[in-house]
């Protein structure tokens, strides 16, 4: 296999389940080291096969608390399986605590997990940065189902439609005024609704309530959200909770829509690569200075100086 | 955006081992290594050694601080500082927080723990050891 020799040392290592070798690549896309990059353009042809399932609502619902019980259903189902939890970084200190790994007591000797912690580091979304690449490199280990669990900043954690292959937003009884909140953000990326705590008082009204939202359509039209009721702590509803992503992930690829997803986040992902490149390639032109001047000075206004410089730029360069 | 400059955080795994069931003071010491900067993964209370090993492997830490209470440190750190070296993870380096006797302590540092905090230590001293002990003291 002359593709195999080709590979560099550290991937291989990693097709072949080297864990101390996937933890070190991960901290180097997260870092975005030279090293880390050469492994991910090597192991791409590998991937994109696995489930990405993301986990994503409001603080405390219990996202970590389902993930748990989801590593041992899908243990008892013989899936290996991998996590990544991402929590916010401090815009102050950078710094972050990373606490969802409190809520997972899997067994240390078993080789059918791997969790991993990410901050945020200033990434907006409800995700790091490197999710992505996390992400391949997890299925390059030999992950094929991901669970990804988002900062928990509710409305604003859409993000997560850019990376996972299906979006679980878990809401918790007594919603109330939310379910009007949230409509604008987070409604919308559900592939599967799940209420969680649903052993506390309020969850059928919660599960009605969802499941009027998901029957006025709006999404796909070929994909009716389910919604499922569970309780992480006792636990229940788990095993119903992943026959609804198992659904939605065989709609995918009996629709079509896996590839049409792909299309659409594979083209978000080179848009936002190549937009930060010219970004710090325009922020050197030395032509900026110049072109600064009539806009301080009021005569000439933001929008009219970047539309010159574009069409410059562009005669210039092509 | 491309910050290469930019040096990437340090990583500590924060454990609680053993059984006894409180851990203020380890959530003191995670923020404050928080406020100076570093990705704090808490691990949270009643770990045990191998859990706690195969945490800071997963999450690839560049230092681990452990908070014991329960005077059962001699049993559960030696064990924890083996199974680090048997995992081949290379010499992160430990650090033990708690009231551990005079002796104990020295055999600790014998062993490997690389600082020990009494109840009296202050966060400041915490998180500039946390930093020297990762080469980070700019
Ligand atoms: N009653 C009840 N409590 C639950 C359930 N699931 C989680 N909890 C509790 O809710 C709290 C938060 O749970 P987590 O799993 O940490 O929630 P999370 O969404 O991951 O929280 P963040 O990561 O901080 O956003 C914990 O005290 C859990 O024990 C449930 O089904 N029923
Ligand atoms: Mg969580």
């Amino acid at each position: 296999m002359s593709s195999e020799r080709r590979l560099p040392p550290a991937a291989h290592a990693l097709i072949n389940g080297d864990r101390r070798v996937l933890a070190r690549l991960i901290t180097g896309a997260e870092n975005d080291d030279p090293g880390a990059r050469a492994v991910l353009r090597a192991i791409y042809p590998r991937t994109g096969r696995a489930w990405l399932v993301g986990l994503a609502g409001p603080l405390g619902v219990g996202k970590s608390s389902l993930l748990n019980a989801l590593i041992s259903h899908l243990r008892g189902l013989g899936q290996n399986v991998a996590v990544v939890a991402v929590d916010p970084s401090s815009p102050f200190s950078g710094g972050s605590v990373l606490g969802d790994r409190i809520r997972l007591d899997r067994s240390p000797d078993d080789p059918g997990v791997f969790i991993r912690s990410m901050a945020s580091r200033g990434h907006a979304g409800g995700l790091a940065r490197a999710t992505r690449e996390v992400a391949r490199l997890l299925e390059a280990a030999g992950f094929g189902i991901i669970l990804l669990e988002t900062v928990g900043s509710g409305q604003v954690d859409v993000e997560i439609r850019e990376v996972a292959t299906t979006s679980v937003v878990v809401l918790v009884p007594h919603l109330g005024d939310e379910v009007q909140t949230l409509k604008a953000g987070l409604f919308e990326i559900a592939d599967v609704f799940c209420v969680n705590k649903s052993d506390l008082p309020g969850a059928d009204r919660a599960r009605r309530d969802l499941m009027e939202f998901a029957s006025l359509g709006g999404g796909d039209p070929g994909w009716t959200v389910p919604v499922v009721a569970t309780s992480a702590t006792t636990p229940s509803g788990i095993p119903e909770l992943w026959q609804a992503v198992e659904a939605h992930e065989r709609y995918l690829d009996s629709s079509g829509k896996r590839i049409e997803g792909e299309r659409r986040r594979l083209t978000q992902e080179i848009l936002a690569l190549a937009e930060s490149r010219f970004v710090a390639d325009l922020s050197r032109d030395p032509t900026l200075p110049r072109r600064l001047e009539p806009v301080l000075a009021r005569r000439l206004d933001p929008e009219t100086a970047a539309r010159r410089w574009w069409v410059e730029r562009r005669k210039g360069r092509t | 955006m491309p910050s290469a400059k930019k040096r990437p955080p340090i990583r500590v795994l924060i454990a609680k081992p053993g059984l006894d069931g409180h851990d203020r003071g380890a959530k003191v010491v995670a923020r404050a290594l928080r406020d100076a900067g570093m990705e704090v993964i808490y691990a949270g209370l009643r770990q045990t050694p191998e859990a706690i090993v195969q945490a800071a492997m997963e999450e690839d830490v560049d230092i681990v601080g452990l908070s014991i209470l329960s005077g059962a440190h001699m049993a559960l750190i030696p064990k924890i500082l083996e199974l680090i070296r048997k995992e081949g993870a290379g010499p992160i380096p430990v650090f033990v927080g708690g009231i551990i006797p005079d002796e104990d302590a020295r055999r600790l540092r014998k062993l490997g723990v690389k600082a020990i905090f009494g109840p009296g230590a202050s966060l400041q001293e915490i998180v500039e050891s946390a930093k020297r002990l990762t080469g980070r003291t700019s």
